[in-house]
């Protein structure tokens, strides 16, 4: 609007003309201007009486106007007619959000032809310093997944804290970039360990030696581990922090008391390539199923929306190729209409495998075939929509209302309604509370649990470490409101819960068993585990 | 990036390189080069040391190799005489009997990107073509693209060119898709690889055994062949079914664009299909555990339904935000999930929304405030309700946006006015910012007559005047002021005589300053002309405007499918998408449904907002037609008429305002024509149909009432 600034209000309708007048402009050239005269007489009478007024005053803001819009128009259209249709990484970069940049790396000639003048390292700099002005100009949470400067394209992901940077063209494919970018990130978990600014840090070498390899003059040229275990030759640096966990296992003197049934989590959080210590020489498999789920349930109690998206992860630790074996659940079924057996039937919609794994037992006795290669891959996806085979894991019975004394209470029962041998960990209860609530005041059932109203989320925040199925949990809490008004109930809720649950998944999946063939000697150790998260989960009030 | 200590570090470094005992021992001599790399990667200049990197070159320690190589490669533009030193070196280990050694050389040799270095590469980078190992003759292959790069007016030699293309065959399914690279790059100028029908054959066959991306490459470069015959291109079209369904999202999206490009100029209703069918995977995708796969299927289902719309109808909960993810994604979830709702799922919907407007994120509240104004294009009645209780929250970002949302609500569907006016009682005084205050000004002057406390409420305003500091508060006010003034004079005259002597003297802003001096003069030239100059025509408040717009065609969008330009227009919604799509029409001619030799066809696109419609209405003279008979909105849109407004059913008089493109097939070009109508029941018998047109075309227009008649007398044998 700020073109407009010496003329007059007009009508909001002739605002509307004018508008699409000046949209009509951007289409044409400067040889088409007396067009716009005859344009403007034509309208409508209130417009005709205002001309002159428009003639002083306006055409020439317009003009410009349309002029501006013209060239944004010319260059959009040039950005989509690319002369090469080739696509180019030029620049990984590897950066924190408050620290600086951890690692960049130019990867491809192109990028420097832009800008013949400036020397290799000067121009990489160039594009690290505009990424890192653009995301530290930012506040909010996150920046959006492409940025434009100029010519400079950046798309960017984040794990690990770390925002994982690539610089390109625009006709790229976005899906590829973020999917090359996520299986990176994959690739230098798997050879470091860990994904931090600590592990990258100490393990640049490596990552420089992974993106050469991996990289080649800004095309990708393989992920697979396979491949890549060829050509690594530096090994991974990591720090063990002393943990006291380690020492749960060891028994008096050092003896091992537990022949343990259960590798400790942190067991699958090491590089997968490393020639000595005592826990290298190991081959082990990690099987994870990782289910993630999604619910809204309304404030009747009634499910409104569920969807449960889970993986079949493997992390192979063992340097030759062997053929793995999956067994799933006999009665396992994709779709609605193909149900098996006579059990309670596991069903999801719909099922994708990773490219390598091998079906033909599948069909008969739900087996998968997989040759694992080193480090994490996905083998299975699956999706279930719009039903559970059991109810909802957390049902919610919130009592709210106004005191006499303008406060707020809400009286809170939690029901879990897991199986009684299994339990949720780590559950978090977020309440939306009116804006301006000052105090909370709080009863809760037990000393373990605890909670806390936290201003920046607007929200009273209930921590639940442990949480046995079949167990009710109770809390009331009262906060000072000041100028509550009833309009200012609709603020409450809904209420969102995020939790795990391990040894659990929703849609009942299991594996039957793993195999590997040919079968070793005692050396190689198999661990299946199973987690559900919750990735949103919303109960309305 | 200010490194302190810089100097001291760079001394100590070359004072531990040059020392004897360190280079004689392997390990010692690897970490001290690995130090050099540290420090260059946290941006110190290192560049002092090159002539000791390049002596540490000369090792049998392949780790160490890498890490020189990683730094001579970043300083070797600065030293290219010390360069000259190390091709000795990399030339020495290109002999090397080990692959990987090989492959290494090679490929630094060409990444130091030293023009005067070419000749002694070019040797090494032949023999790699031929070379026994794959992972080498990768290298290689794409180390000509590099070194054309680098010369890019120097011809390359027409055998290497050759060489690449016979390459395309090579066992190695990497060095093939390297080779489609290569090529790509140095024939850039005559339009890339030149694919004739059996490198395309050659490439679909070979394409299961390529990786993800190298899959993505082969996929994109196919989507310049053009197939020979009809037959030809459903074989290949059949041949790539397969991966429409891929487990791997890019490959998916690859392929739908290939799917795109080859099919959406000749045969439409196959892209629609692919579009169909690449729904599951894509929905799959916006649930992605990456909140950035995410938000790119999101952008990429915006596209897709701008050609299906309400493609995912039936799946709109799958759009429903999780209460931990980014504001950006929950912003373009609403936006998808404005376009799918419907009769039966409008209810939920709703619910869902109401539920983010009290969110802690001011931008997420927002977008859900707006994005219910926009349900409420539609279904007015819910979405009222909900904005008017949202007012009764009394909070400042909350009501500003709700006030914005009714302005633009009453703009598009005039019906809703009764109830925003009565909603608007009480809200001055929590707003707070110039956005919302503008558009409180807005509605009370365009509706002054209907709310009861305008003139006071204005008053109030032209009382703190003074303290006012946005300028376009101020002349919004002056409107509105004006406004109420005409339709409630005995009330509003004292105020607006304040008003305008306070703006005229004493305000500094010239231009709140002209415009009051406008409307003074206006004024002075008597209360009918101020009328007729302030009050313009208004929409019909009996029209309601249909639900969803018209379906675009795929080619409008197909070029931006799977690039960075979805992601990137970050509030680019409906709005702007209607009023842009005129200007692609030149590239695209649409096919005509029978087109004969001379017969008139019609068609929907470009397609025209409300207001472009109304405008267009208003402005064009008439030719009336009698016509017989009674129709519906499907069998319009069947044959290639869009209907733009209706009055509701079993209203008299009742109305359909519509309009389509005219356009000539055979051999005699003629310009299209864009004829508008309204079809008008009174009762009794008949429908009487005003039509106008632009540019003028008899024909077309005679061609134009065939169609309809046509298509009105299917429906009303179809209905009645």
């Amino acid at each position: 609007m700020t073109s407009y600034s010496y003329c007059p209000r007009l009508s909001p309708f002739s605002f509307s003309i004018i508008f699409k007048l000046s949209f009509f402009l951007s289409l044409l050239s400067r040889d088409d201007l007396p067009d716009l005269h005859f344009v403007l007489q034509g309208r409508s009478p209130h417009l005709q009486r205002l001309y002159p007024l428009l003639c002083l005053g306006f055409t020439c803001n317009i003009i410009l106007n349309g002029l501006l819009l013209l060239s944004s128009y010319n260059a959009k259209h040039t950005f989509i007619n690319p002369v090469g249709e080739h696509f180019l990484i030029s620049l990984v970069v590897i950066a924190i959000r408050n620290g600086g940049v951890l690692l960049f790396r130019g990867l491809c000639v192109n990028v420097l032809n832009h800008n013949q003048s400036s020397v290799r390292g000067e121009v990489g700099k160039d594009a690290v310093t505009v990424f890192y002005e653009k995301v530290t100009a930012l506040t909010g949470d996150q920046p959006p997944v492409v940025m434009s400067h100029k010519e400079l394209h950046f798309v960017h992901i984040r794990q690990g804290g770390l925002y994982w940077v690539v610089t390109t063209t625009a006709d790229s494919s976005p899906f590829t970039l973020v999917e090359f970018l996520n299986r990176l990130t994959t690739l230098i978990k798997d050879y470091c360990g860990s994904l931090s600014e600590k592990s990258v840090r100490m393990n640049f070498a490596l990552i420089y030696e992974l993106l050469d390899e991996v990289v080649d003059n800004g095309y990708i040229q393989t992920t697979s581990t396979d491949i890549l275990k060829n050509f690594i030759q530096t090994e991974a640096v990591t720090s063990k922090p002393f943990s006291l966990f380690d020492l749960s296992n060891v028994g008096l003197f050092g003896a091992e008391t537990q022949q343990s049934k259960v590798a400790p989590s942190a067991a699958a959080a090491r590089p997968i390539m490393s020639s000595r210590g005592d826990q290298g020489g190991k081959s082990e498999i990690f099987v994870d199923v990782v289910e993630r789920m999604s619910v809204v349930i309304g404030s009747n109690g009634v499910l409104m929306k569920v969807d449960v998206e889970g993986q079949i992860r493997v992390k192979c630790y063992m340097p030759s190729c062997l053929e793995m074996r999956i067994g799933l659940n006999e009665e396992f079924s994709i779709g609605k209409s193909q149900l098996r057996g006579y059990g309670a039937a596991v069903r999801v919609d719909e099922c994708s495998f990773h490219q390598a794994v091998k079906l033909d037992e599948f069909d008969q006795h739900r087996i998968l075939k997989v040759c694992p290669s080193q480090g994490e891959h996905v083998v299975m996806q699956y999706l279930l929509s719009d039903e559970l085979p059991s109810a909802p894991p957390f049902r919610l019975f919130p009592t709210i209302e106004r005191d006499n004394g303008g406060r707020l209470l809400m009286y809170l029962k939690l029901r879990c309604d897991l199986p009684p041998k299994s339990s949720a960990i780590n559950v978090s209860v977020t309440v939306p509370v009116p804006k301006g609530s000052l105090s909370l005041s709080q009863e809760l059932s037990s000393p373990d649990q605890k909670a806390e109203l936290r201003a920046e989320t607007r929200a009273v925040h209930w921590d639940i470490p442990r949480f046995p199925g079949g167990a009710q949990l109770s809390a009331l809490f009262k906060l000072e409101v000041p100028g509550l008004s009833s309009a200012s109930m609709m603020e409450v809720g809904p209420v969102g819960l995020s939790f795990e649950l391990p040894k659990y998944t929703c849609t009942g999946l299991q594996i039957r068993f793993l195999r590997l063939t040919p079968v070793q000697a005692g050396s190689s150790q198999r661990w299946v585990r199973y987690v559900t998260h919750s990735d949103s989960y919303t109960i309305r009030i | 990036m200010p490194y302190l200590g810089g100097e001291e570090t760079v001394k100590e470094l070359r004072r531990a390189l040059s020392n004897p005992h360190v280079q004689g021992d392997p390990l010692r001599h690897r970490s001290t080069v690995l130090r050099v790399i540290r420090v260059m990667s946290q941006g110190v200049d290192v560049a002092g040391l090159f002539s000791e990197m390049v002596k540490a070159c000369a090792t049998t320690d392949v780790v160490q190799k890498k890490l020189v190589y990683v730094f001579l490669c970043s300083y070797a533009s600065l030293n290219p005489e010390l360069s000259l030193l190390v091709i000795n070196t990399l030339r020495k280990d290109c002999q090397d009997p080990n692959p990987m050694v090989r492959s290494l050389a090679l490929r630094n040799m060409t990444n130091l990107r030293l023009p005067s270095l070419v000749e002694y590469v070019q040797q090494p980078l032949t023999a790699g073509l031929r070379d026994r190992a794959a992972c080498v003759r990768r290298v290689a292959v794409l180390g000509w693209a590099k070194l054309h790069s680098l010369q890019p007016h120097a011809d390359i030699d027409a055998a290497v060119v050759n060489e690449l293309y016979s390459m395309l065959r090579d066992n190695d399914p990497v060095v093939m898709v390297n080779c489609l690279r290569a090529l790509e790059e140095i024939l850039k100028e005559e339009g890339g690889v030149a694919v004739n029908k059996a490198i395309a054959h050659h490439l679909l066959n070979r394409l299961k055994e390529c990786d993800v991306w190298g899959q993505c490459e082969v996929l994109g470069v196919l989507q310049r062949y053009r197939p020979h015959s009809e037959e030809e291109l459903f074989d290949i079209l059949s041949l790539l079914d397969p991966y429409l369904l891929s487990p791997s999202v890019p490959v998916m999206a690859a392929t739908l664009g290939l799917f795109l490009s080859l099919c959406c100029r000749g045969l439409p209703a196959v892209s629609l299909a692919a579009l169909r069918r690449a729904q599951a995977p894509l929905l799959a995708a916006c649930g992605s555990a990456s909140p950035e796969m995410k938000f790119t299927a999101l952008c990429h289902v915006q596209l897709l339904l701008r050609s299906l719309p309400g493609l995912m109808g039936e799946h709109y909960k799958r759009f429903f935000c999780g209460y931990a993810e980014p504001a950006y994604i929950k912003q373009r979830k609403m936006q998808v999930l404005v376009e799918l709702v419907n009769d039966d799922n409008v209810g939920f919907v709703l619910d869902e929304l109401k539920g983010y407007c009290t969110d802690v994120s001011p931008d997420t509240a927002q977008a859900a405030i707006s994005a219910i104004g926009r349900i409420g294009r539609s279904y007015s009645d819910q979405c009222l309700e909900i904005l008017t209780g949202l007012l009764g929250l009394k909070q400042e970002h909350i009501t500003s946006v709700v006030v914005q949302t009714m302005r633009d609500l009453v703009w598009v569907c005039p019906q809703c006015s009764e109830s925003v006016c009565e909603a608007l009682e009480g809200c001055e005084d929590t707003l707070q910012d110039s956005q919302g205050r503008q558009a409180l000004l807005w509605l009370l002057g365009v509706h002054g007559d209907r709310v009861s406390s305008a003139p006071y409420v204005l008053e109030a305003f032209v009382e703190q005047v003074r303290s006012e500091m946005a300028a376009g508060v101020k002349t919004e006010l002056l409107t509105a002021t004006m406004r109420v003034f005409l339709c409630r004079p005995a009330e509003t005259q004292d105020t607006l005589g304040r008003l305008l002597h306070y703006c005229i003297e004493e305000e500094a802003d010239m231009n709140v300053r002209d415009q009051a001096l406008l409307y003074y003069r206006l004024l002075h030239c008597g209360i009918e002309e101020t009328r007729s100059v302030l009050q313009g025509r208004r929409s019909d408040p009996s029209l309601g405007v249909l639900i969803g717009r018209p379906a675009e065609p795929v080619s409008q969008w197909a070029r931006s499918f799977n690039t960075l330009e979805p992601l990137r227009q970050c509030n680019a919604g409906a709005e702007s998408a209607p009023q842009a799509a005129p200007y692609h029409l030149a590239l695209d001619p649409e096919p005509t449904p029978g087109s004969g030799g001379g017969q008139l066809g019609l068609s929907l696109s470009p397609a025209l907002s409300p207001q472009q419609f109304e405008h267009l209405w208003l402005g064009g003279p008439q030719c009336p037609h009698g016509e017989p008979g009674k129709g519906l909105q499907a069998a319009l849109q069947r044959s290639h008429i869009q209907t733009m407004a209706f009055t509701p059913p079993h209203t008299l008089p009742w109305r359909v305002y519509l309009y389509t493109h005219t356009r000539w097939g055979g051999p005699a070009p003629r310009g299209p024509t864009l004829v508008l109508g309204e079809l008008l029941y009174t009762g009794g018998r008949g429908l009487r149909v005003t039509a106008k047109q632009r540019p003028r075309d008899d024909e077309a227009m005679k061609g134009f009432l065939q169609v309809l008649s046509g298509a009105l007398h299917t429906s009303s044998t179809g209905s009645c």
